[in-house]
């Protein structure tokens, strides 16, 4: 489904990817973890083109994001994505949010695109919420609200950029809880996390990235039974030692 | 000092009907040149944000031409300047063709002026936002038209209604100028009278009344905008 092969990438002089090749298969969920400035998010903000690469190939079920034939609007309406710090957009209400790529991007009929976001805030239990506008809502609400927002466009696949990482603790689980039941529906995740009991309950492998490199990119059991890389069994023994 | 103070010369005829008339005509100038500066002013502050090179040069072009030329030369400049330089048909136009030279003259050249202002405004509210949002919105299949129409825009206008409010503002009172290329506005009209009567510390009193009148009128119609479009639950727009 998803095919990254020989991924490089410059900020400037600054080489931020370092040949990265991997790939997802439909139904799989990826965790990648690393210290921070290793390279995660821009790995894959490439993979729905968010952020160009200068060098090597990623195919989404088949597409080519590189190419500049490419359609990315279109391509990129079929690949959701969650974001850190959530990017809800503060003027529409929680309902608005949902609908207006149904409405813009898929062409559904305002009905359609109402009916679908309830639908989907059930889901994520926050139906009461409709009315409201995302500064009204908790850290924890307004992200489960960004991912009802992504699987409104019935994506093939979901990426999520750290997540967790901008909620404080209580709020986690709740989000992680929405996450842990998409990927036991079958959805194809990546997911860019520190949170090591999520990547050891529903990930199918986990990446180990370290200033741009894939360090490792191992099954779940094995990165977390014997990571090969001493980088990566420094990384664990430090985010793992409480 | 030995001034012979005659307020009723304010309500006799013709120079009531003078102050009027010039006070519609400096709102006329003001609006219309508004509405020009409004749209130019969004199209040109968005150019300066697209990343590719050639809108951003047009853009910063643009803004930079209009910011750092006095209003008093441009207003010239597009006054006698202009009709010379444009080819001989257009400049006839400009000159002969056109109804109210003078008038259309101001109103494009205020507008392009504010214009340059409010690219600056509409610029600088939309940094204001993180760039997550952009690449949210690029991320669920908007294009980047759509990114602007629908999320970009909407908030940059609400985080930049108090220095617009100021803009809006300026555009009534830098329409006194329009009277240099003999638009008979407010401040012309209030000249007449005294010339007319000697009466200008009445003539001027009653401008300087309605210029306050205006720019409330603009305050609150700016201020209800701001409430009316604040959004729920934000703290930093909420705060007055």
């Amino acid at each position: 489904m998803i095919e990254v092969k020989n991924v490089s990438k410059w900020y400037g002089d600054f080489h931020v990817l370092k040949d990265c090749s991997t790939s997802v298969a439909k139904g799989q969920v990826v965790v990648i973890c690393g210290p921070s400035g290793s390279g995660k998010s821009t790995l894959i903000k490439c993979i729905n083109g968010l952020e160009p690469f200068q060098k090597g190939a990623i195919a989404v079920n088949g597409t080519s994001v590189g190419d500049p034939a490419t359609n990315l609007s279109k391509l990129r309406s079929r690949i959701g994505m969650v974001f850190q710090n959530f990017e809800l957009f503060p003027h529409m209400t929680v309902i608005r949010n949902i609908m207006l790529a149904q409405v813009k991007v898929l062409g559904r009929t305002e009905a359609e695109a109402e009916e679908r976001a309830m639908k989907l805030l059930t889901r994520v239990g926050l139906v009461d919420q409709a009315a409201k506008h995302p500064a009204q809502l908790s850290g924890g609400q307004q992200q489960r609200v960004a991912i009802a927002r992504a699987l409104a466009m019935d994506p093939i696949a979901m990426l999520f950029d750290e997540p967790t990482s901008a909620l404080d603790p209580e709020m986690i689980n709740e989000v992680l809880d929405v996450m842990v039941a998409l990927a036991e529906d079958g959805m194809t995740m990546m997911v860019v996390t520190h949170e090591m009991g999520f990547a050891k309950k529903v990930a199918d492998r986990v990446i180990f990235m370290d200033e741009g490199h894939i360090v490792e990119d191992a099954t779940t059991e094995d990165f977390f039974g014997t990571p090969r890389s001493e980088r990566a069994q420094m990384f664990l023994s430090k985010i793992l030692s409480h | 000092m030995n001034y012979k103070w005659d307020w009723g010369i304010l309500l006799q005829e013709p120079y009531f009907g003078w102050i009027w008339a010039g006070f519609g005509w400096t709102c006329a100038v003001a609006i219309l040149a508004w509405m020009i500066a409004l749209s130019l002013g969004s199209v040109i502050g968005v150019l300066r944000t697209i990343p590719h090179p050639l809108p951003r040069a047009i853009g910063t072009a643009y803004v930079e031409l209009f910011r750092n030329i006095p209003l008093l030369v441009q207003l010239f400049l597009w006054y006698f300047v202009v009709p010379e330089v444009v080819p001989r048909e257009a400049g006839m136009f400009l000159k002969r063709g056109l109804p109210m030279p003078e008038f259309w003259t101001a109103v494009v050249c205020l507008g392009f002026y504010h214009g340059a202002r409010v690219a600056e405004q509409v610029r600088s509210g939309i940094g204001a936002i993180r760039d997550g949002q952009r690449q949210a919105a690029l991320a669920m299949g908007l294009t980047t038209t759509q990114v602007y129409r629908y999320v970009l825009l909407p908030v940059s206008y609400r985080i930049i209604i108090p220095p617009l409010t100021s803009d809006f503002l300026g555009v009534f009172k830098n329409s006194s100028l329009a009277l240099t290329i003999g638009v008979i506005e407010l401040t012309a009209r209030s000249r007449q009278i005294e010339e007319y009567t000697f009466q200008g510390f009445e003539a001027f009193a009653a401008a300087t009344v309605l210029y306050s009148l205006v720019t409330f009128a603009v305050m609150t119609l700016m201020h209800v905008t701001e409430r009316r479009t604040r959004i729920p639950g934000m703290i930093s727009l909420e705060a007055k």
